[in-house]
């Protein structure tokens, strides 16, 4: 497969990329999207379909830019920002960004979400050589420089998530039987490969893996197939509605496997409270962001100050949806590169600041984690910690993990 | 405990999921003769509906009934104002017009009140796992509230005379009218009370799955398949349709294809059942004959 | 004797009028296809580009829908289908664009074949529940572990849109999604005046007269059961070419890409543009591409609600859709005419 995409991008960059080039080198000295009043910076969200609860990503962005604005904007200029609906469809992704990068001359493109959907429009931003920038997916091929350098993601990779679970396991219980429930699609894939990284050969002897897919009701099938293999540690790679049920169905059934839950599914309003807060003690997961709804957290002034913005730009926003705590992170990472940029918002510039943030703390990311790049490495936040559901908060334990990088 | 015991308690538990819905769409085309594809869409607006009460602060079963009142109501309404219109058009129109309406309730569902997933309260709560932990308690109350309205339903239409009068007028509507039926009444009624056991359906689903605006897409063709198993003329045949698939898809996944190809399975048992015997394993039995 | 000479001469004029009035439209038609080519950025070139192929995806559906009354809710997947074939013969196999075309086409065309053995047995409503049901699989059926190999799985399969070829760049001056735009227009002009064939010929007629009076047609001595199934290849095949172009159109294909809301709004498309209509079709093309961009510029917060509402408001007031708008309004202006 990466062969073959790798020989494509190729083939494409000598065929394709000649006839487009010349027009593009010029729009990118004149520096699309910049005026003297004005940056404008494009995106695509999922603001309608089923994937659209996602879409509050974008609305926590646009605030973050309405704020960026009030307070005078950036390098002398008000941020535009502009958000484009794909519907989860990689087609419309495609249409979308091409509208944002042709019609709209967008200076680049930010947080756009989806797997799926950036895998569209890949090879096309990194012909044109458009900043594809700190994506809202997990997926490991965004941090890809050499053959992809115009693309970055920014939260850590499913894939890396699974790694640091699956070494934990072999830390505690060398001989477990691993169960490893996870969905269907790019999402879930991740973490099976994670944890094939992680125990190579022993993966068949160690392992048994069910599958649940985006539409099913419920997943109690697939635990009680899992529980049936004697397996002692279950790793769950699911989206939050399946993860409470999976949280409440393993403890009903009298389970007691040592439990990891991916770190999309841990807030503790859309996950834990809904599978009965009792009923999750000793969950294992990982986070880079603090839980708003960890008492740890009530007096922290990063939190404050997340909770003032929310109060004054998102009134009516859900405080329990921790898509606020992520948007703001990115959001912040974004207008540190682009105060990093001074007066400069070529594409070439805020490619270059964007491949070079200095290690920074976030108001909304934990303690110890930070959001850095260099050259070589995409790989936004590499860190990680391991925390434990004691009944009422997550607890977290041992060091914070670096995991990407390598 | 034994794996095979506990794949079937689990295929019950969805099979009571997929048994409520199925008996929507079986009253409903007991009204029209029609199949609503915004069926589940109703439901989960309804679903959501009972969340605001229940957060406004009424009693379960207040925002129980305020629910199934304000889902009779629109139900009726919108086959008043949308479908009324369009009653002697063609079959495409009617499709058409529910794909509309699928579009349309489920979109303004997740506008109106989010995305994100919720949870909705269950009144069976406090018993914790029964049967040793097979069935959840609210697994178990739901089943029961299934079969309780499947008794309603079944003493309506086969004892009351307004039951009668309703599979009369969509059996054949020009000799319902001249014997003194009221169609157009008839009509509305019957989408009323598919909208309010539509929203019993999603009550009763929601502890289970969570409640979203996208919440029943997948469960409402399970239910088709259910709904025609057992015969889409027939309520207990849906409802034991609806129990069968749950069983069957949960079995199917865990022992035969894989949990990949569950969805398949209810596409082919749809394709199988209308194919092979179009009435349904129980249908026609009961009341065909008019 | 003038007379008798001159009667041919009046016979031969009429049709040489409307062969002339048909050159003319043919002109006009070809002049508004071909015009966008130098008129527009590569943008909305693009944009265009898909509603060529969107209006073949239609026409497709229209087919067995539209003309021949059998309900489907699930052309997306013979459209996923056409792309896939493309798609992993583009891929996995080195093959030209081209050359996947015809094989795209048959392989929808046995694959709708198969899908209309049962439908034969199906009633309208039933039909389009079981298409309904088809449609909501489709993406785990493309993402199965089986076909993995092929499919690529959940990350989908990357390919390259056909370049111009050498003898015409060495011509004029042709960017790759001037191209491709002329490719899918090409195609789809080759389908059209395939279905306008079979439309308004016997075939048509037999597909419409199972539609309106099954009974009667089966009493006038048709094959009902060989018209349906053969309406569905056609149909699936039509379909499934505009699925191969717009694989190569997008250089991407993913299960994602193929969820039901396509089969939903390539059937609002034919209902919008006019059921039972080429032209409509084309109308429909359009309006499955531009409409959700209008429906978002109207409400961001749920262009789903729009969309659903110019379905409906459609159904209600234009059922034929705006072909049918088209025909009217036409027939106004040359009924006024002298």
């Amino acid at each position: 497969m990466t062969t073959t995409r790798r020989l494509l991008l190729a083939g494409s960059a000598g065929a394709v990329a000649a006839p487009l080039a010349a027009p593009q080198i010029a729009a990118a000295q004149e520096a699309p999207g910049v005026t003297a009043t004005e940056l404008h910076i494009g995106s695509t969200n999922a603001l309608s379909g089923p994937a659209s609860s996602y879409s509050v990503i974008s609305r926590c962005l646009e605030a973050m830019f309405r704020r960026l604005n009030d307070e005078g904007g950036v390098g002398g200029r008000r941020v535009r920002f502009t958000v484009y609906d794909d519907g989860y469809q990689p087609p419309r992704t495609l249409e979308q960004t091409r509208r944002l990068v042709e019609r709209d001359r967008v200076a680049f493109l930010f947080n756009q979400l989806g797997t799926p959907t950036n895998n569209a429009v890949h090879r096309y931003v990194n012909q044109r050589r458009v900043p594809h920038l700190f994506l809202a997916t997990g997926a490991d091929k965004w941090a890809n420089p050499r053959e992809f350098p115009y693309t970055m993601g920014w939260q850590p990779s499913y894939r890396v998530e699974a790694q640091i679970y699956t070494k934990h396991v072999l830390e505690q219980r060398p001989n477990a039987k691993i169960a490893l429930l996870y969905q269907n699609d790019d999402f879930g894939r991740d973490y099976l490969h994670g944890v094939q990284d992680v125990l190579g050969d022993r993966f068949r002897s160690m392992v048994v893996t069910a599958t649940n897919e985006a539409t099913d009701p419920t997943i109690d099938s697939q635990i009680v197939q899992l529980q049936a293999t004697g397996a002692d540690v279950l790793i769950c790679g699911v989206i939050p509605r399946f993860a409470a049920q999976a949280i409440r169905r393993v403890h009903d059934i009298g389970w007691r496997p040592m439990m990891f839950m991916t770190n999309v599914s841990v807030s503790v309003g859309v996950v834990m409270q809904p599978a009965g807060v009792e009923k999750g003690v000793g969950l294992i997961t990982s986070d880079y962001r603090k839980d708003q709804s960890d008492p740890a957290w009530a007096n922290d002034p990063g939190m404050n100050e997340w909770r003032q913005f929310m109060q004054r730009y998102i009134p009516d926003g859900d405080l329990g949806d921790n898509n606020y705590t992520y948007g703001y992170g990115v959001g912040a990472t974004m207008i540190q590169v682009l105060r990093q940029c001074g007066n400069d918002f070529s594409r070439e510039n805020v490619m270059n600041h964007a491949r070079n943030i200095r290690p920074m703390q976030l108001a909304t990311l934990l303690p110890g984690v930070l959001v850095q790049s260099q050259p070589d490495n995409y790989n936004v936040i590499r860190q990680m910690q391991l925390q434990r559901w004691n009944g009422s908060s997550w607890e977290r334990f041992g060091q914070v993990i670096e995991g990407a990088g390598s | 405990m034994d794996a095979f015991l506990l794949q079937l308690a689990a295929g019950i538990a969805t099979g009571g999921i997929y048994a409520s819905v199925a008996l929507a769409i079986v009253m409903i085309y007991q009204a029209t003769h029609h199949v609503n594809f915004a069926q589940g869409e109703m439901a989960t607006l309804s679903t959501f509906i009972a969340l605001t009460f229940i957060q406004a602060g009424f009693p379960y079963w207040v925002a129980f009934g305020a629910t199934l009142a304000v889902s009779f109501v629109m139900g009726a309404l919108v086959e008043r104002l949308i479908m009324r219109p369009v009653q002697h058009a063609p079959i495409l129109t009617h499709v058409g017009v529910y794909i509309g309406m699928l579009l349309i309730i489920g979109n303004l569902t997740g506008w109106v009140f989010g995305y994100t997933t919720k949870v909705f309260p269950s009144p069976f709560e406090g018993g914790g796992p029964m049967l040793g932990g097979l069935l959840s308690a609210h697994q178990l109350g739901s089943v029961g509230v299934t079969l309780g309205v499947l008794v309603l339903v079944y003493l309506f239409f086969t004892k009351t005379s307004l039951g009668l009068a309703m599979r009369a007028a969509a059996y054949n509507p020009r000799s319902a009218r001249l014997v003194g039926i009221r169609v157009d009444v008839m009509l509305a009624l019957g989408w009323g009370l598919a909208a309010a056991i539509g929203s019993v359906a999603g009550m009763m689903v929601a502890p289970i799955v969570f409640l979203d605006p996208n919440m029943m897409l997948g469960i409402l063709l399970y239910a088709f398949a259910g709904a025609l198993l057992g015969g889409i003329d027939n309520p207990p045949g849906a409802v034991a349709g609806g129990f069968l698939v749950g069983v069957l898809e949960n079995l199917a996944g865990a022992y035969i294809v894989g949990t990949e190809l569950k969805l398949s399975v209810a596409l082919v048992i749809i394709i199988g059942v209308l194919v092979l015997k179009p009435s349904g394993l129980f249908g026609r039995v009961v009341f065909s004959r008019v | 004797m003038s007379a008798i000479q001159e009667t041919p001469g009046l016979a031969a004029a009429a049709p040489r009028a409307s062969v002339a009035r048909r050159g003319a439209w043919l002109a006009l038609g070809l002049a508004v296809a071909l015009a966008p080519l130098w008129l527009l950025e590569s943008f909305h070139l693009f944009q265009l580009t898909m509603a060529v192929i969107m209006s073949l995806a239609v026409l497709g559906l229209n087919i067995v829908t539209g003309y021949n009354g059998q309900i489907s809710l699930g052309h997306g997947a013979f459209f996923a289908i056409g792309a896939y074939v493309t798609a992993i013969l583009m891929a996995q196999a080195d093959w030209s664009f081209y050359a996947t075309l015809p094989f795209a086409a048959a392989i929808c065309g046995m694959v709708g074949y198969a899908v209309g053995l049962p439908a034969l047995r199906l009633g309208g409503l039933y039909l389009a529940l079981v298409t309904f049901s088809l449609a909501v699989a489709v993406p785990q059926l493309l993402k199965h572990r089986a076909l993995e190999g092929w499919t690529g799985g959940v990350q989908g399969l990357f390919l390259m849109k056909p370049e111009p070829p050498a003898w015409l760049t060495a011509r004029v001056a042709i960017t790759p999604d001037q191209f491709m735009y002329l490719l899918a227009l090409v195609v789809a002009a080759l389908c059209y005046l395939l279905a306008w064939n079979l439309i308004r010929g016997r075939i048509g007629r037999a597909l419409m007269a199972t539609r309106d009076h099954p009974t009667a047609a089966e009493a006038m001595g048709m094959d009902i059961a060989a018209l349906k199934t053969r309406a569905f290849a056609v149909s699936a095949m039509i379909t499934g070419v505009a699925g191969a172009l717009s694989a190569a159109a997008v250089e991407f294909v993913a299960p994602d890409s193929f969820t039901f809301l396509l089969s939903i709004s390539l059937f609002v498309g034919m209902v919008v543009g006019g059921v039972a209509s080429i032209l409509g079709s084309v109308f429909g093309g359009l309006f499955v591409l531009f409409v959700p961009n209008i429906a978002e510029s109207i409400s961001r917060a749920a262009p789903g609600v729009i969309y659903g509402i110019i379905l409906i408001v459609f159904l209600f007031v234009l059922p034929d859709g705006v072909a049918g708008l088209v025909r009217r309004v036409l027939a106004r202006l040359g009924g006024r005419a002298p």
